[in-house]
């Protein structure tokens, strides 16, 4: 184990983005909020149409693109909402995600902590429509400051006991996206969870 | 699987397994693989200080369930949980069935559970009129051929994708390609509907923390997640011994788990719930919660001296990863709900002496489980105290009776053995002078899968005297502890032996009261036997008059070490110990302690590319790897590595009579990995893997031959 004081925030996110490429996630850098946005709906721009998930349920209009973003604070959400003005085909929600149980395209939230040593993403899923957009989206888009990286999941239970301790809590760690391998070991990405993990570290909160 | 069956019927399903090509080339696959994928994930860990912390956290919060119990309930229930505490298998089973009942629920979905399968939840729901869905792939595919799962992570290994097209094909009514991405993705869909469409879900817990009423779910695929969101009610199904005090405590179980279940650093997902969560479906706007705590023995497993340890299992599946006979045999015959060395113990428990008293039998002792256990348990020690456990209850067999009551008089074994030497007379091989050509009566047909050898002439103890030289000033003093099989079956491994002793001035005693070690008697069962022995060969020894005794048996050199001190803790714990403390295999002494110097020598005997088979005892048992390695290079041969030079070679005494089937592909995986190699020798250092492996290679035809570490130094052409 490396020691908590010796790791740079440079070094932490560099074994981060290493050990989360490793299972499979996508991990890209922004300076800023902005820009992560702008990743976010660049990424969407290039997502192939929704399979839907439910034969039953209403068909969704092949042209549009669902994307959710429940867990935004109140400025981001706006932020976001004016950039997705300019591409009408998007529709951006943030909550009622039950009505999609058919999937949708994109979730995109912000995590709360990265752990280096895994790769790993740790998010407060309390309330059910961060829950639902990080599990029924195809494509899920995580947003991490570079500062909220720490070293190992030992390494900050104090901070994780705030999460997960307190009543009605649900804390979710993520690590790549969902996975098998229980048809012959083979590996294959994407079961009940989403098919893709994109990542983008945030240098500014 | 659930009817009482015996032995043979048992060995029937075995041989059966045997006959399954996919199976046995899966599992194969997954051996080696599995191996090198723990390695890596382990890369730079110090991996038994790592199991050793599981073991202390687990063994601590065993100790202490009942307080925590206590203090998981008060937080739960603060948080609006509703606690249920079930004794039984029936009492949990109704217990979730009565909360089916009340909350109207007609539809489910679950999680993967290895609790919810030893209480056999579905088939209690199914009885309600309740549809139970499986969401976990393996699992909801082993569910759709309703069978169990083989494995504890990966409930289908059984299976392959041609098979399981066939089946989605019949789920769905389409044909379906046996491309495993688009069998995934069919899964994907199947199920979706079964979530949206269901009004409770159950999930298991990997943990339980009593500090905050917490549970923590480790899955890959994401179903726990929608099990325990879309639903309005979520049940969670948890063995007690899940209990642990903090997060801190899981998060370091966490970092040992999936690495030694599928060599993943962690799962995709781990989930922590602490109390209802928001639930927009739910009248109140939280789901309703239960968590039904599940004892089923576990307290009286908890109160076992001996098998308290059995809790510290955090079900990662790795001691059946690593097992040759789970390897050969596939889950459905290597544990009864609970699969692997750790199926072999809790059947017993949890499933009743009937489901337990054959498979206790099948397994070699190798140690693999226990190398690589995360909780740090001692199971081929628990395996064997299993078996006697169910000998002394339910009867003894009769050879196993004999072997028991031969052994606590060595003057009668050994006169037995004399005898059964002038009874093969008549059998041996004319022309191939020292195999045994047709089997006498005790032995079934099918244990000829490899030549016996026959019963020295003269065994080494009647030939000691003769070969003893005297020696002044002599270097250390040993006694030579020969076992059994060495003493009557294959003097000559002593007797090259002797010929270093003599060259490097040690002076060899050859205590004439020592008997079989013990083994034998402890892997069929018969405990009482094994003390007796143990006590016997503690009196032959003068302590005080040798500095080691050697043995160039790995077996006896691991029973004596750790063996016996176990069995006479209550007895002479004092003495056992002084006794283990002078016992050194045959390499250990010869390369470390004497020292001996590279042979020069020329002729046949040299150059040759030599494998070796590490005996269990060895490598396992006592913890050398290498030393016989500096030794083959020593004889002026070359040492070549084989894959599997640590697996086990399907002997495990006993166990290859009573299973012999299973003994013979083994050892047929052995050989074939030395015949890859291209070696023109396979030396070893325990006479039971020689039998096991000269009978073999004489049996198949092979083209190296087999011989004991000793036989190598010191071979027969020189004086
Ligand atoms: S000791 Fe060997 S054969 Fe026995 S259960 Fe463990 S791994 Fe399997
Ligand atoms: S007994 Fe040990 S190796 Fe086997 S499943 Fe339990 S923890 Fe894992």
């Amino acid at each position: 184990m490396v020691n908590t004081t010796t790791g740079s925030t440079k070094e932490l996110a560099a074994v981060f983005t290493q050990k989360a490429s490793l299972v499979s996630a996508c991990v890209h850098e922004a300076k800023d909020r902005t820009e992560a946005m702008d990743k976010t709906l660049a990424l969407l721009a290039q997502k192939p149409p929704l399979d839907p998930q439910m034969a039953s349920g209403k068909k969704q209009d092949p042209s549009k693109r669902i994307l959710a973003a429940p867990n935004l604070d109140h400025d981001g959400f706006q932020q976001l909402s004016d950039l997705c003005r300019a591409f009408p085909h998007i529709h951006l929600i943030r909550d009622r995600l039950r009505d999609f149980p058919g999937g949708i395209d994109m979730g995109v939230t912000t995590a709360d902590f990265g752990i280096a040593d895994t790769g790993t993403l740790v998010i407060n899923s309390n309330d059910e429509h961060t829950r639902l957009a990080t599990m029924l989206c195809e494509v899920h888009v995580a947003i991490l400051a570079v500062s909220d990286i720490r070293e190992t999941a030992l390494s900050m239970t104090k901070e994780l006991e705030m999460l997960v301790g307190r009543k009605g809590s649900y804390t979710a760690f993520v690590t790549g996206a969902s996975r098998t391998a229980d048809i012959e070991r083979v590996l294959a990405i994407g079961v009940h969870g989403p098919l893709e993990l994109h990542i983008i570290l945030v240098e500014e909160k | 699987m659930e009817s009482h069956e015996n032995l043979k019927s048992y060995k029937h399903r075995l041989d059966d397994a045997l006959d399954n090509h996919f199976l046995r080339q899966a599992m194969d696959k997954f051996a080696v693989a599995y191996r090198t994928s723990r390695e890596n994930a382990f890369a730079g860990m110090d991996v038994a200080d790592l199991i050793q912390q599981v073991a202390d956290i687990k063994a601590a919060a065993i100790a202490d369930s009942k307080a925590l119990l206590e203090r998981f309930i008060k937080k739960a229930t603060a948080h609006g949980v509703h606690v249920h505490l079930a004794d039984t298998a029936e009492d949990a089973n109704r217990i979730i069935g009565e909360i089916a009942q009340k909350t109207g629920s007609k539809k489910i979905v679950k999680s993967k559970s290895m609790t919810a399968e030893e209480i056999h939840l579905n088939r209690w729901l199914e009885n309600l009129g309740v549809e139970v869905t499986e969401t976990d792939l393996g699992e909801w595919i082993v569910q759709l051929r309703k069978e169990g799962p083989s494995h504890m992570v990966m409930p289908a290994i059984h299976l392959s994708r041609f098979q399981v097209a066939d089946l989605f094909s019949d789920v769905t009514g389409t044909d379906q390609d046996a491309e495993i991405d688009r069998l995934v993705k069919v899964a994907r869909k199947e199920l979706r509907e079964k979530f949206v469409q269901a009004d409770m879900g159950i999930t298991g817990a990997n943990y339980a923390l009593a500090d905050t009423g917490t549970i923590g779910i480790a899955t890959n695929e994401g179903n726990a997640r929608l099990v325990t969101t879309l639903p309005k009610v979520h049940v969670a199904l948890v063995g007690i011994d899940k209990l642990l005090p903090t997060l801190a405590d899981a998060l370091t179980v966490n970092r040992i788990l999936p690495k030694n279940a599928t060599g993943q650093a962690i799962t995709s997902y781990v989930t922590w719930i602490t109390g209802p969560s928001e639930c927009t479906t739910a009248p109140s706007g939280k789901r309703e919660m239960h968590i039904v705590f599940l004892d089923n023995g576990r307290s009286k497993i908890a109160a076992d001296p001996v098998f308290a340890q059995v809790l510290q299992c955090v079900r990662c599946g790795a001691c059946a990863n690593v097992c040759p006979v789970y390897r050969m045999v596939g889950g459905h015959q290597m544990g009864h709900i609970y699969i692997g060395a750790i199926g072999l113990i809790t059947t017993y428990f949890f499933h009743g002496i009937e489901n337990a008293k054959n498979l206790v039998q099948n397994c070699t002792n190798c140690g693999a489980c226990k190398a690589v256990c995360a909780g740090g348990i001692d199971l081929p020690h628990l395996i064997k105290e299993i078996h006697a456990r169910i000998q002394d209850e339910a009867g003894h067999p009769l050879q196993s009776l004999l072997l028991g009551k031969v052994l606590k008089s060595r003057k009668l074994f050994h006169s037995l053995l004399r005898t059964a030497h002038l009874a093969q007379k008549p059998l041996l091989d004319k022309k191939e002078k020292p195999y045994l050509r047709h089997l006498p009566m005790i032995f079934s047909s099918d244990h000829n899968f490899r030549r016996l050898p026959a019963i020295a002439d003269v065994p080494f103890r009647d030939r000691f005297e003769k070969l003893h030289k005297p020696t002044d000033n002599p270097r250390f003093t040993i006694a030579l502890f020969s076992g059994c099989v060495q003493d009557f079956v294959y003097p000559e491994h002593l007797e090259a032996a002797m010929k270093g002793f003599a060259m490097h001035n040690i002076h060899v005693t050859f205590p004439m009261g020592q008997s079989c070690c013990g083994l034998p008697a402890v892997s069929m069962g018969e405990k009482s036997a094994a003390r007796d022995v143990a006590l016997q060969n503690l009196d032959a020894v003068d302590l005080d008059t040798v500095d080691y005794i050697v043995t160039l048996c790995a077996s006896c050199a691991s029973h004596l070490t750790h063996g016996v001190p176990k069995l006479l803790k209550d007895y002479a714990p004092k003495k056992a110990a002084a006794f283990a403390d002078k016992v050194v295999p045959y390499s250990v002494f010869m390369n470390d302690i004497v020292g001996i110097a590279s042979a020069v020598r020329t002729g046949a005997d040299v150059g040759r590319k030599t494998a070796f088979h590490s005996p269990c005892h060895l490598c396992r048992g006592l913890g050398v790897h290498n030393t016989p390695h500096e030794l083959i290079e020593k004889s002026g041969n070359q040492y070549v590595p084989t894959d599997e030079e640590e697996t086990c070679c399907g002997f495990g005494g006993s166990f290859s009579t009573t299973f012999p089937a299973v003994s013979n592909e083994i050892l047929t995986r052995k050989l074939d990995d030395v015949t890859e190699s291209g070696a023109d020798l396979l030396v070893t250092e325990c006479p039971g893997c020689v039998l096991q492996l000269r009978g073999g290679v004489a049996k198949q035809g092979r083209k190296f031959t087999v011989c004991h570490l000793s036989e190598l130094l010191y071979p027969q052409s020189e004086p």
